[in-house]
């Protein structure tokens, strides 16, 4: 059969298809987001929908499951964190339909906060773990998996990483399956979690659990590839493919598909046909420490590190001490980091917070998060998704509590956060009488993950259009009295927002409004702004915006005419009206 | 593993890098080779520094290469070029667009664009330079840099056996056909 070049999460979505899943819920984030907005491909026989955080796009797959259907949520590592409450309790009330969970790790954190390693997870709460190492094992293991969560009453943990999930390579497709879908019938008993319930589902979770590992021990996805009984070595997931590159060709492994529970009993085979045994795994030593508990003695971690993505060349100098031969050109590249795009909108808000130097501001997860690089310099604190409010409450009271009132504290974050995990922080902030003031820079869009549609965006994940909550009557609903919207891309109304906000005697909130420049179905006006040579003095005020279309050569501004789209935040900061906006 | 060989494209964002990429990678599964591709990035929307990484050969296990392990660079910035550099074996080959892109650090004032980028990887790579924006200029529009550099790309890798026109007439958008088909000449006839 012909072959097609799949990303891993084109290929789960592919996979997704063709287990017969009939609904899936996630929320976006890197590098689990292409999953999802593949999956609309698949609209006609399969529901897909962005939910507002990854706890509602767990609770609604599982409620799915429960039904009798097949379903699938999909989020990156630290949404794991968010949806862990559903996630621990699933796995004891275990699932009707298959219940399968993507938790796309990022080792090396190219697009995230920490590189936490969630296999954890799944040993934690007690539920099977998959790892496909291809795009290929993607799609096949992921049927596999269904098969294993009706099969043993639990949801999966399918965990991939940023290169299984980004990667490419070749597919072969197969055919949809419908499983057959039982009619649904009330079980108070498995599916209600009292602690009556809870207390019976426990022995069978662990029952479960066991009659996996000695059916794991079988499992095609657990494959031994035996050769020279000189050294073996244990790998999963893309570890696997850099060992099988760094490794003589005559090297025997056992490659792991199910990594939770570990088929011991096979190990023990393996580890016994073997003279020298290594485990390689990116970060934590997950299967490792229990090889090792289990009596099995094994290299690893000592050599490899808890830390980064991997490669097969670190892998070989960290094995072998082999270092690559690399050639030192002795020109240095000056860094290239991501910035804020020109005309973002988000640049006016922050520009006006670098302002004041009595201006605390918690921010958030998104594109907004640029706002802390140089030359804005505009954010104290980013710690999770929703944190933005609450990280401010916190200060507030601190500084309330030591008397610092010069302080003026500032919570942000965007729609899409506000919809995810805001709304609570805002209702704190009312509820303890917090002193701060709450702002959604609200781009009607979810951008850093590549504009996904959001509660407030006006579509879902399948392109319909749907009521688009409006974040003034949220906020006002919640008892936030003054709610000042304002376009932050106009510095002096921005800044008269936050004066008037600061001012006011009632919980002031503010909304700062402009669509984000990339959403291709508005119709943006740009324009082109352009310095005057002869009133620019060389002040270089303009760099203050932190704009990549505008530098300074020869002394005199200068505006690249191939970035510029015309915002003109530049040109209000100029002292001299030097830079103008041409029609 | 001998026989796998990997090819770095490395850009900044929005300089279709990833389109050429896709060229390459379609070609060299017709002529039948198994084949990875990954990109590398950041959390870069737009002006970032990205990378691209291509392997080919009868069987490739990783999608990844470190350090010493690139066969050839295609740079579709001169800086990147310098950047990426400990990517190529010290046998390598560098294709590489006489290009030159500030990034935000230095518009803010805080850095140089380095002097010499040419002249040091010349010193220490067997290099192709051209100017592909003026190539693809002439040709009618800068939006075909990055096949006019895919045309040097398969001239340094000597894979002519390769039918590479049909493979980007597959490829690109059908309007923009006959001006890729240029742009790949060219860019053959460039180096």
């Amino acid at each position: 059969m012909e072959k097609i070049l799949l990303s891993g999460n084109e290929a789960i979505a592919r996979g997704a298809f063709e287990a017969g899943v009939k609904v899936a819920s996630a929320y976006p984030g890197t590098p689990s987001t292409e999953i999802f907005e593949n999956l609309p491909l698949y609209r006609d026989v399969l529901y897909s929908e962005w939910a507002p955080n990854e706890k509602v796009a767990t609770e609604v797959a599982y409620g799915a499951s429960l039904a009798g259907v097949r379903s699938l949520t999909a989020m990156k590592h630290v949404g794991v964190n968010v949806a862990a409450d559903p996630i621990f309790t699933a796995a004891y009330n275990g699932v009707g339909g298959g219940f399968v969970i993507v938790s796309a790790d990022d080792p090396s954190m190219h697009s995230s906060q920490n590189e936490q390693d969630n296999r954890h997870y799944a040993k934690s709460a007690k539920m099977a773990m998959v790892e496909p190492s291809d795009s290929q094992e993607c799609k096949d293991f992921l049927k596999a998996a269904y098969e294993i969560s009706e099969k043993f009453d639990m949801p999966v943990l399918y965990r991939i990483t940023t290169r299984v999930a980004h990667s490419k390579s070749l597919v072969s497709l197969g055919e949809r399956e419908e499983p057959p879908v039982p009619v649904y019938k009330r079980n108070v008993r498995k599916n209600v979690c009292t602690p009556a319930n809870a207390m019976l589902n426990h022995p069978k979770v662990e029952a479960n659990l066991k009659a996996l590992e000695a059916w794991a021990c079988e499992s095609p996805l657990n494959r031994m590839e035996l050769a020279d009984t000189k050294v073996g070595v244990i790998s999963a997931s893309i570890a696997y493919e850099y060992a099988k590159e760094v490794f003589p060709e005559d090297t025997s492994f056992l490659k792991l598909g199910i990594t939770n529970p570990l088929p011991m009993d096979l190990i023990r085979e393996f580890a016994s046909k073997v003279e020298k045994l290594y485990v390689i795994e990116e970060l934590d030593p997950f299967m490792e420490e229990q090889i090792k508990a289990a009596g099995i003695s094994c290299i690893g971690k000592e050599l490899t590190g808890l830390m980064y993505e991997m490669n097969p060349e670190l892998l070989r100098e960290r094995l072998f001490g082999v270092k690559p031969e690399t050639v030192d050109v002795g020109v240095k590249a000056v860094p290239r980091p991501p910035v804020l795009c020109p005309g973002c909108p988000h640049r006016g808000f922050f520009y006006t917070m670098s302002r004041h130097k009595d201006f605390v501001v918690a921010g958030d997860i998104g594109c907004y998060t640029l706002g802390a690089a140089p030359p804005l310099n505009a954010i104290d604190s980013v710690i999770c998704m929703g944190g933005g409010f609450t990280v401010a409450m916190g200060m507030a009271k601190a500084f309330q509590a030591t008397g610092q009132t010069d302080k003026k504290v500032f919570g942000v974050m965007g729609d899409s956060t506000f919809f995810h995990s805001g709304m609570t922080g805002a209702a704190e902030i009312i509820y303890n009488k917090g002193n701060v003031i709450p702002v959604v820079l609200d781009n009607h869009i979810t951008g850093m993950t590549g504009h996904q549609d959001n509660p407030g965006s006006g579509y879902t994940l399948q392109g319909e259009i749907a009521e688009s909550l409006k974040i003034e009557e949220i906020l006002k609903s919640y008892g936030f009295g003054h709610v000042i919207i304002v376009d932050p891309q106009d510095l002096k109304a921005m800044e008269a927002a936050v004066q008037e906000a600061l001012a006011s005697e009632v919980p002031a909130a503010i909304i700062a409004r402009r669509p984000c420049l990339l959403i291709k179905r508005i119709r943006h006006e740009n324009g082109l702004c352009k310095v005057n040579p002869d009133k620019c003095i060389g002040c270089r005020k303009c760099l203050s915006v932190g704009c990549p279309a505008v530098s300074v050569k020869d002394r005199k501004a200068s505006i690249d005419p191939l970035q510029c789209v015309g915002c003109t935040v530049c040109a209000q900061v100029c002292p001299m009206g030097a830079i103008e906006k041409e029609a | 593993m001998s026989e796998v060989k990997s090819a770095l494209l490395v850009g900044v964002g929005g300089q279709g890098a990833i389109l050429t990429a896709k060229v390459l990678v379609n070609g060299l599964m017709r002529a039948g080779y198994d084949v990875k591709m990954s990109e590398v990035h950041g959390m870069s929307q737009r002006g970032g520094s990205v990378s691209t990484q291509v392997r080919w050969g009868e069987k490739v296990y990783s999608p990844l290469i470190g350090k010493g392990a690139a066969d050839i660079v295609v740079a579709f910035e001169k800086m990147e070029a310098v950047r990426y550099a400990d990517y190529l074996k010290p046998n390598g080959v560098a294709v590489i667009n006489d290009f030159e892109m500030i990034s935000a650090t230095i518009a803010a004032g805080l850095a140089e664009y380095p002097a010499g980028t040419l002249e040091a990887m010349q010193q220490h790579f067997t290099c192709h330079v051209l100017n592909a924006e003026k190539i693809a200029l002439e040709l009618g529009s800068a939006k075909c840099m990055n096949i006019v550099l895919f045309g040097s790309l398969v001239k340094a890798l000597k894979m002519d056996d390769i039918d590479w026109e049909s493979v980007i007439a597959d490829t690109v958008p059908a309007k923009f056909k006959e001006l890729n088909l240029a742009a790949y000449r060219a860019g053959c006839a460039a180096v």
